[in-house]
């Protein structure tokens, strides 16, 4: 296999608050190759989006990564001062922000946030960078005026696709989608999606996809890493983690996700609430809501486990060899 | 542009309702200024004299309505009357004179204080917890605490009395004669040095504070991680996107501080025996000035008004989505 684009280590990001520090990511690690997609998916507060900002190194002031290494293209990125940060942010990591509404600054023109970044990189002609910024627009599907306009003025779906080309503008090797179509309907969610995937096939940057939506992503992605609690719980090909889940809460999940083909009549919730970070179950994370938990899953954290070439999961039972009742 | 449009026929209506309250207000009081002018010269003058002050004033003794619209035909010529102070001096020509130093100080301590609390507001929340943070905000709200006119008499008294840094009052020496060139506008400076000084003082916590606690909801943002995501250079993340955005509601606090502006530095000059509008209201109030004190009443309304219109007009430059609303 080629050498990792990115690769994750043991990364700890902990947040301090008043009543002390809250571990959002716990012994994170990931490795993604160039040209891959890989899904990222997990409940709201499974430290998804924080993984996002802190590969970028932009996580908003109370967070604090705490240990772990994270390295990209060879290059450690937790020990860049901020002016070598500044050189590779968005001309090799680009990121689409969760959220489009809030994404785009209400007071310039789209055009002109397109430019700045063209600007900030590199010295450019303002004819030139003014052609680049009409040309990402095009890719995205966006007519020429979108570059005069101000975000108030696009529909969701647009705000996004500027999302999406401004992530564009220098080349990438890797774009960060972070919940790229939350609050966007179906339709537009797919359109935007296939957009992606598109220009993913034919530049060839890596994806990391976040998403809530676990189907989608599995649909989109090439592996897939299911995130609870801050920490990984599996990961896999997307074909590996649909076909044979190893983890009891990514059999749970899929089991929630009404599929097109499949009994409508085994939909089901997966019971209890996400845990809280502040303070987190002891063992493993998830055995308050596992329907299969043993003694083990209360005293000890699980390890990852091997279950398949290139299929993990952190769970006592996916040594043997089905854990849950599927 | 029809916002624009809509926005100057609601100030016009406020004008016109200004202009009507100032004419009632004076004429719903018990006498009128001409005998009170009467009554002062305490029989120095004969019965004709008081007929021919009230013709002066225009107090003659046709219908309320009549007198109403001779009022604002003489407003709109800008005739507003005979200032009994300064008798016989007219009242837009002691207003012009006292307006010229009340937009000097008012003005000049409003922009200063404004600016200076607005930048050192985005630099503490920028540097959060940073020294700037920690010290300013409580230094300047304690200032704040006190009247300024209080500060104004405390600075008067330490550097301008005891010290003899500063002149103790007057917008300039009375041995220089006004002109452009560098003693009298230094001397100009040197008079305006402690009352602008003291307002900035006392009025600076609140717009450091309001742009330092907007700033740091607006560095939270989407928008402003992104555009720190995207490598600009911290300048432009500040400035462009944060500030930029953060100061929307600081400029709509400016347009209402104008309206105390004209008024508000009433005290200050009172302190300083600063001639400016204060000053000159003061004096009506005392004299019974009835002319004097619509006069100023009404150019304080009409300049709020006015300013508040500008203010108007810098918002839809500065915010993009006023103007689709707006049209």
């Amino acid at each position: 296999m080629s050498r990792p684009l990115l690769e994750v280590r043991n990364l700890r990001v902990e947040y301090a608050t008043a009543s002390g520090l809250v571990r959002a990511i716990d012994d994170v690690s990931l490795t993604l190759h160039p040209g891959e997609i890989l899904g990222i998916a997990g409940e709201s507060g499974s430290g998804k989006s924080t993984l996002a900002q802190a590969i970028l190194r932009v996580l908003p002031p109370p967070a604090i990564i705490t240990g772990g290494a994270v390295e990209f293209e060879g290059r450690d990125l937790l020990g860049l001062d901020e002016s070598e940060l500044r050189a590779l942010r968005w001309s090799r990591i680009s990121m689409v922000f969760q959220g489009a509404m809030d994404a785009l600054n209400p007071v310039i023109t789209v055009g002109e946030q397109i430019l700045d970044t063209l600007r900030a990189h590199a010295r450019m002609e303002p004819t030139v960078a003014r052609n680049r910024a009409l040309e990402l627009l095009r890719m995205v599907g966006l007519p020429n005026d979108c570059l005069s306009s101000h975000a108030h003025q696009l529909s969701g779906g647009m705000r996004q696709r500027v999302g999406i080309a401004l992530a564009l503008a220098l080349h990438p090797a890797l774009v960060i989608l972070d919940e790229p179509t939350t609050a966007l309907d179906v339709i537009v969610e797919r359109e935007i999606l296939e957009g992606v995937r598109a220009l993913q096939q034919k530049l060839g940057f890596a994806v990391l996809f976040i998403t809530h939506d676990l189907a989608r992503m599995l649909e989109v992605s090439d592996r897939v890493a299911i995130f609870y609690g801050g920490r990984v719980a599996e990961v896999g090909t997307a074909d590996q983690v649909r076909r044979s889940p190893a983890h009891p809460y990514t059999q749970g999940l899929l089991r929630a996700f009404p599929s097109l083909h499949g009994d409508p009549g085994r939909l089901a919730s997966i019971p209890g609430a996400p845990p809280t970070l502040r303070n987190p179950p002891p063992g493993c994370r998830f055995h308050p809501r596992c329907p299969v938990a043993v003694e083990a899953c209360r005293i000890s954290a699980p390890p990852m486990i091997e279950v398949a070439p290139s299929h993990r999961a952190a769970c006592h039972l996916a040594a043997s060899e089905s854990p849950g009742d599927r | 542009m029809l916002y624009l449009l809509k926005r100057l026929g609601f100030y016009l209506i406020a004008a016109f309702a200004a202009l009507t309250l100032n004419f009632f207000l004076p004429r719903l009081m018990p006498g009128d200024p001409a005998t009170a002018l009467f009554a002062r010269f305490r029989g120095r003058l004969g019965p004709e004299a008081l007929e021919a002050l009230r013709e002066t004033f225009g107090l003659t003794e046709g219908p309320l309505i009549t007198q109403y619209f001779t009022y604002l035909a003489h407003v709109f010529r800008g005739d507003l009357g005979i200032s009994i102070a300064y008798f016989p001096a007219p009242v837009s020509e002691v207003i012009g004179n006292g307006l010229v130093w009340t937009v000097f100080i008012a003005g000049s301590s409003l922009v200063l204080s404004f600016a200076l609390g607005t930048l050192l507001g985005i630099a503490a929340a920028w540097w959060r917890r940073g020294w700037i943070d920690t010290w300013l905000p409580a230094t300047f709200t304690l200032l704040g605490a006190f009247p300024y006119f209080w500060l104004a008499m405390v600075a008067l008294y330490l550097l301008g009395f005891t010290l003899g840094w500063f002149p103790l009052g007057h917008a300039y020496g009375d041995d220089i004669s006004p002109g452009w060139n560098a003693t009298f506008i230094g001397d100009l400076f040197r008079h305006a040095a402690l009352p602008i000084g003291t307002v900035v003082l006392g009025t600076m916590g609140g717009w450091l504070l309001s742009m330092r606690n907007t700033m740091i909801g607006v560095l939270g943002s989407d928008f402003v991680n992104l555009a720190r995501a995207k490598g600009l250079s911290p300048a432009r993340v500040v400035l462009r996107y944060a500030a930029r955005n953060a100061l929307l509601p600081s400029v709509t606090g400016f347009g209402m501080a104008l309206g105390f502006v004209l008024g508000g530095s009433l005290l200050t000059e009172v302190v300083f025996s600063y001639p400016g509008q204060g000053y000159l209201f003061v004096q009506a109030v005392r004299n019974q000035d009835y002319p004097l004190m619509q006069g100023v009443f009404l150019v304080i309304t009409l300049a709020v008004l006015a300013a508040n219109w500008c203010v108007d007009l810098l918002y839809l430059w500065l915010d993009p989505r006023t103007r689709d609303t707006a049209s």
